[in-house]
């Protein structure tokens, strides 16, 4: 039975838990990092091309954005053993199931985004002579992106920690270390982890954050823009 | 020319909107369809663009049935104008302009060209305004930017349903003034929808008059004012229809010929000098273009029976309270 570590024991545990295992660390990270960014690039046409058919008709809509609520509910460890028998195991099943997680955001904002229009504009745009692909094209989506980007936003913080989850059927990724840690009780092992995915959800947020008001500025909305933002701005003009 | 033959208008359902409606609107007129809410002015408006399709008769763009033509190509070749304005947010003032030169393929700098043409138009400098968002504009400017966009690709009709309804009264008559300066230097065929009488006696040179679903008077406006056909057209007009149509008339239309006992003073450089009455007093004169209704209200502050009305120095004619009584004569009976 060994007592508590004092305080700056534990850091200086951790510390040597980083430096140890750095390079193990940076592909976990890595791995991680690759996971959500396959997932967000499959998930955002997917939702935003259901989000634009649910547009079409407003009882498939109600039930599109059902089905994607329910399927938030189910406990990824389900999700990803009743996607096993489907894609085996590995990185390929989180991957579909992160893809499933992500939808509601994704499908919920861009129809919002492109329905939560002046009526006035859509009637002048039809009055002018646009087509339905072009009053979509031209108004509801320009209008609808900053609103899709939130829900990016929004479903990819999900997504970071569910992917921890898949190291349990295999995905990799700074998972990996957090059930390590938690088989050999190695507590450094488990917080650097837990660390790193917060500060990579962080970086995913910001970067999304980003593009989000990117977009807005460009309809001419009146916000405050982050740094980057401005940054981004400059070496556009 | 539009014509509208027998049009009758049911929606889905069950509501007649217009009921066997028959009208001709010439080329290069204003004409405005005025009535209580509900009477299907918008309605008719709507069927002169296709944005809906009547259910009985024809409309005919230039003896054309617009049935034959294409309801995309058409609303592209139609201007329009709704209350709301309906202006894209998320584009600048000259993107919104732009609209329906790009939907016809443009070239970019001739769509530029054309945007700062009407920005011009507007009264809205195009080195302020082309890159501002609509959000950054006033009611009043909006309002421009809403006309301008629907005279960007020069079509021969526009459509304007209330396009001054919302804004406060001294915008709205600034617009409806500048609106007839530009209508009278353009070729356009302009139907005009509004519930106020004042505004379609102002805007048309014909108006027709709304009932529920039907049109129970078109005419000029001086002619509804002398005559109006039913109580409707009557209490519609309202109890100061005498005043109405001292406004509708110019000054020219009622004077005497008679310049009796009015000179111009030469060499005088002020309005207020340039008419001098026999007793040596000024007089401010009337210029010819003046409403006889500012002539009344000069008439009643003033101390003269008769006042005078000036035209390029030179006094043409004058008029008296007994002038515009004549005037009215037509109404009264």
């Amino acid at each position: 039975m060994t007592s508590p570590t004092p305080v700056p024991g534990q850091l200086a545990s951790y510390w040597e838990f980083i430096l140890e295992n750095f390079s193990q660390l940076v592909v976990a990270t890595l791995e991680h990092a690759e996971i959500i960014t396959i997932s967000i690039a499959l998930a955002v046409p997917i939702g935003v091309g259901l989000g634009v058919l649910i547009t079409f008709d407003e009882r498939l809509a109600t039930v599109v954005i059902w089905l994607a609520g329910v399927m938030m509910t189910i406990p990824s460890i389900a999700m990803f053993g009743l996607l096993i028998p489907f894609v085996g195991i590995g990185a390929e099943p989180v991957i579909v199931a992160l893809v499933l997680y992500s939808q509601l955001p994704v499908i919920r904002n861009t129809y919002v985004g492109l329905t939560d229009i002046d009526p006035a504009a859509l009637e002048a745009g039809r009055a002018m002579g646009m087509t339905r692909v072009q009053l979509l094209r031209k108004v509801q989506i320009p209008k609808a992106l900053p609103v899709i980007m939130a829900g990016v936003r929004n479903s990819v913080v999900i997504l970071i920690g569910i992917a921890a989850i898949g190291a349990f059927i295999g995905a990799g990724g700074l998972g990996t270390f957090i059930f390590d840690g938690i088989a050999r009780a190695n507590v450094p092992m488990i917080v650097v982890a837990t660390i790193i995915l917060s500060v990579l959800a962080l970086a995913f947020d910001y970067a999304f954050k980003v593009s989000e008001q990117v977009f807005r500025l460009k309809n001419g909305e009146q916000i405050e823009p982050s740094r980057l933002t401005r940054l981004i701005q400059r070496v556009r003009a | 020319m539009i014509t509208f033959e027998n049009v009758t208008k049911q929606y889905e359902d069950g509501t007649v909107a217009i009921e066997e409606i028959s009208f001709t609107v010439e080329r290069g007129t204003t004409t405005v369809l005025v009535g209580p809410s509900g009477c299907g002015k918008t309605t008719t408006m709507k069927l002169v663009n296709r944005l809906e399709d009547p259910t009985e008769g024809t409309v005919y763009r230039d003896g054309d049935p617009i049935s034959e033509f294409d309801p995309i190509e058409l609303r592209r070749e139609t201007g329009y104008v709704i209350q709301e304005i309906g202006l894209f947010d998320h584009m600048t003032v000259a993107d919104n302009i732009a609209t329906v030169p790009r939907l016809n393929d443009w070239d970019e700098a001739d769509i530029d060209a054309r945007v700062d043409e009407l920005l011009e138009l507007m009264d809205l400098p195009p080195e302020t305004y082309r890159e501002q968002y609509p959000t950054e504009l006033s009611g009043g400017q909006r309002q421009r930017v809403g006309v301008a966009r629907a005279f960007a690709s020069d079509p021969d009709v526009i459509l304007m349903d209330e396009p001054f309804g919302a804004l406060d009264p001294i915008t709205r008559e600034n617009l409806q003034n500048e609106f007839l300066d530009i209508q009278s230097k353009l070729d356009t065929t302009i139907l005009f929808v509004t519930h106020s009488i004042d505004e379609a006696l102002k805007m048309g040179d014909r108006i027709a008059i709304f009932d529920v679903g039907e049109i129970v008077q078109y005419d000029t406006p001086q002619a509804i004012l002398n005559d109006p056909k039913t109580a409707f057209v009557e209490d519609f007009i309202g109890s100061d229809r005498p005043l109405k149509k001292l406004k509708v008339t110019n000054v020219k239309d009622v004077m005497s010929p008679t310049t009796d006992g009015f000179a111009t003073t030469s060499g005088a450089n002020s309005a207020a000098e340039m008419v001098q009455s026999d007793g040596g007093e000024s007089v401010t004169p009337l210029t010819p273009t003046d409403t006889a209704l500012s002539a009344l209200s000069r008439l009643v502050e003033s101390d003269h029976g008769r006042l005078p009305v000036v035209d390029d120095d030179r006094v043409v004619g004058t008029v008296s309270d007994e002038d515009l009584r004549q005037c009215n004569r037509g109404v009264q009976q």
